[in-house]
């Protein structure tokens, strides 16, 4: 479905400096029952924000910080394992709208994608220098800049590379069954010749 | 004539299912096949209802129920609330859609991944999504199979197509003789432990060499559903005659003179000479022995007899932390040994490894004997055919007398969804396909191992080389 549409986020960042963060972790299992896309977030990183009897995890990083922000900050090889989509819609749902790594698996940035959720990818040096930044100072100020596709976290900045397509998907709320049913008479045709 | 570019399987069939391929646009694939299940299927059906569309082509969509099923007493309304009502939404769905269901307590009901290619619906040269990442499994038939996010199921459902950019392609070549001891889930565990669970991200991965040539349909859909252990898009494996065989005869296959026609079409999937790939990896078959991952990602592997590398013997510093989070949550030291590490679960069961090939492979180590007292074992058939086949080859019997539980078909421990965890502490030497933290309960450390292996830690209650059994 269509989502808000993306130009420029200015926000702070969450730290997560752990590598190949995969969909179990992110939303596990046992949280995939229900049958609509909404409040998968109060299930985000579950079993780290969360001890067996259900206490909040004092030093997880979710739970300790006041100011969450709406960007994500993870490691390399972010949103490897399964495909469920559930994994974007729960970081979306939280309130994240970017996530940041230096390397993601791919079925989760295709996810993102579709939904308004923005994965950027940086090098390894910047995403060193940016978690050294928001852990140093979580306060400090990130700005995506979707249109000119920059990223900037205190003085330093990078520029990242983002699919055409996806990008005026994203600036412009649309999805991409609407381009598809488009399509409806070639496919049509397709499918009576195979 | 102009001579044509030479071309892989893989561009052979993805070029001829693009619908339209504009610049600046992805392609407009179009898929043969749809497979859905329970868990990512609700919001895509949802938002058909929401633009008021219908179903592209209900013949080319099949559904059934695997994800969180029980595996106990099928036949009763599933305890679990909200598992129920999500199988029940499903049911729902297809019947206002017109989507054919194997639903529970149906004689095709199983593991989405395994009924596909035993009922003759998986076939060569097709394109084939589900939302599900392990659907590479099916490209052991030569086709393009790959996992979809629910919102490309509701592409897919929409218009029959999805919006892709052609991966790159990789070959992973082995060649020679396996040794004793050494099946397929060791083959692939072996390629990841190798080059990691990320490898392979980007690409679209074809097996081929003689050792992969010399393995039954079963093993080869072993070996592909773990594609997406190495990040791989999918992964496929030319046809040849060991697939024609197998598909022969199936259910939904073609039949007789249609059959024959399409064999002649399918001997012309593979790669013609002088193609290339984008990144291309040997390995030889006698390196390769019983393999066990000792971690929480699949790239965390290693031979069974081997010890876990040290913190310094990890070659990229940035791991480190990752590394040592992981072992602490798997209860290990760092530079120890697995080998007669008890255990307390046996799980052979999943997409990966519950066909009946492993079932027989199980049943044929453990005839006579009995498992160590320490262990409890499940084994979860791939599909109600399975159970059925087992039943009638009589392996029910054996592993009753080995006391191994037989259950009924679905994804069961693989992903505890259903009632089927592993306690938080306990160590399950399990053939699926994860071992992320939890992926078998909350907290539940997983070793991932062959169907042969698993058997064999069965018997003795612990981390064992299963070629001092065989
Ligand atoms: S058996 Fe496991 S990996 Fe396979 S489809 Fe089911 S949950 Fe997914």
């Amino acid at each position: 479905m269509s989502k808000d549409k993306f130009t420029t986020l200015k926000s702070t960042a969450v730290p997560l400096p752990i590598e190949n963060i995969d969909t179990d972790q992110i939303i596990p299992a046992r949280f995939l029952k229900a049958t609509t896309r909404e409040g998968f977030g109060d299930n985000l990183f579950r079993d780290w924000r969360y001890d067996a009897e259900n206490n909040p995890v004092n030093d997880f990083v979710l739970n300790n910080r006041k100011d969450t922000g709406k960007i994500l900050v993870a490691g390399k090889n972010f949103g490897c394992g399964s495909s469920r989509e559930h994994a974007a819609w729960a970081i979306y749902d939280f309130g994240f709208r970017v996530v940041v790594s230096s390397f993601f698996a791919d079925i989760f940035k295709n996810n993102a994608l579709n939904n308004g959720l923005l994965p950027i990818v940086v090098s390894d040096n910047f995403l060193k220098h940016m978690l050294a930044a928001i852990e140093a100072k979580p306060s400090t100020e990130v700005v995506v800049d979707l249109e000119n596709q920059v990223l900037q976290v205190g003085e330093v900045q990078e520029a990242f590379e983002i699919n055409q397509y996806k990008k005026t998907c994203l600036m412009n709320g649309y999805d991409d069954i609407d381009y598809l049913l488009s399509l409806s008479k070639e496919v049509k045709e397709f499918d009576l010749a195979h | 004539m102009s001579q044509q570019k030479p071309k892989t399987i893989f561009e052979k069939i993805w070029d001829s299912h693009v619908v339209k391929r504009a610049d600046g646009y992805p392609d407009a694939l179009f898929i043969d096949r749809h497979f859905i299940h329970e868990v990512t299927s609700p919001q895509a059906f949802d938002g058909l209802r929401k633009r008021g569309i219908p179903v592209f082509n209900t013949k080319r969509t099949t559904a059934t129920a695997d994800h969180n099923v029980p595996t106990k007493d099928q036949h009763l309304p599933i305890k679990e609330a909200l598992s129920r009502h999500q199988v029940e939404t499903l049911r729902k769905n297809c019947a206002e859609f017109g989507v054919e269901l194997y639903d529970l307590g149906h004689p095709y009901q199983g593991i989405v991944h395994i009924i596909g290619p035993e009922l003759g619906l998986t076939l060569p040269g097709m394109t084939i999504v589900c939302g599900d990442s392990h659907t590479s499994t099916h490209g052991a038939f030569g086709n393009i199979a790959f996992g979809i996010g629910t919102s490309e199921v509701e592409q897919v459902l929409a218009t029959q197509c999805i919006l892709q950019y052609k991966p790159k392609t990789m070959k992973i070549e082995i060649n020679g003789k396996l040794g004793k001891g050494v099946v397929s889930k060791d083959i692939i565990l072996y390629i990841i432990s190798k080059i990691s669970a990320s490898g392979a991200t980007g690409f679209f991965v074809e097996y081929a060499g003689d050792t992969i040539r010399g393995l039954s349909m079963e093993a080869r859909m072993t070996i592909c559903n773990m594609s997406i252990e190495m990040g791989a898009r999918g992964g496929l494996i030319a046809p040849d005659e060991t697939t024609f065989n197998y598909i022969k005869g199936r259910k939904f296959a073609p039949q007789g003179e249609a059959f024959n026609k399409k064999v002649d079409e399918w001997k012309n999937l593979k790669t013609d000479d002088g193609a290339t790939y984008d990144s291309v990896l040997k390995f030889d078959a006698a390196d390769i022995a019983p393999m066990i991952t000792y971690g929480t990602n699949p790239g965390m592997g290693m031979k069974v007899t081997d010890r876990i590398p040290s913190v310094d013997e990890l070659k990229e510093i940035s791991e480190h932390a990752s590394f040592k989070k992981s072992l602490e949550y798997m209860g290990l030291e760092p530079g120890s040994s697995l080998l007669g590490k008890a255990i307390d679960y046996v799980f052979i069961g999943s997409c990966t490894n519950a066909r009946i090939e492993d079932l027989r492979l199980v049943a044929n180590m453990v005839k006579g004997k009995t498992k160590a007292p320490n262990v409890e074992v499940w084994v979860i058939p791939g599909s109600k055919q399975v159970e059925q086949q087992a039943i009638k080859e009589g392996l029910n019997k054996v592993f009753e007398e080995a006391g191994f539980e037989l259950r009924s078909p679905g994804c069961s421990a693989c992903l505890g969804m259903n009632e089927d965890k592993v306690p938080a502490g306990k160590y399950c030497i399990s053939t699926s396909n994860r071992n992320f933290e939890g992926r078998q309960g909350p907290k539940s450390r997983t070793f991932l191992a062959s169907p042969l292996s698993a058997a064999a830690a069965a018997i003795t209650g612990r981390v064992t080389d299963v070629r001092e059994l065989v």
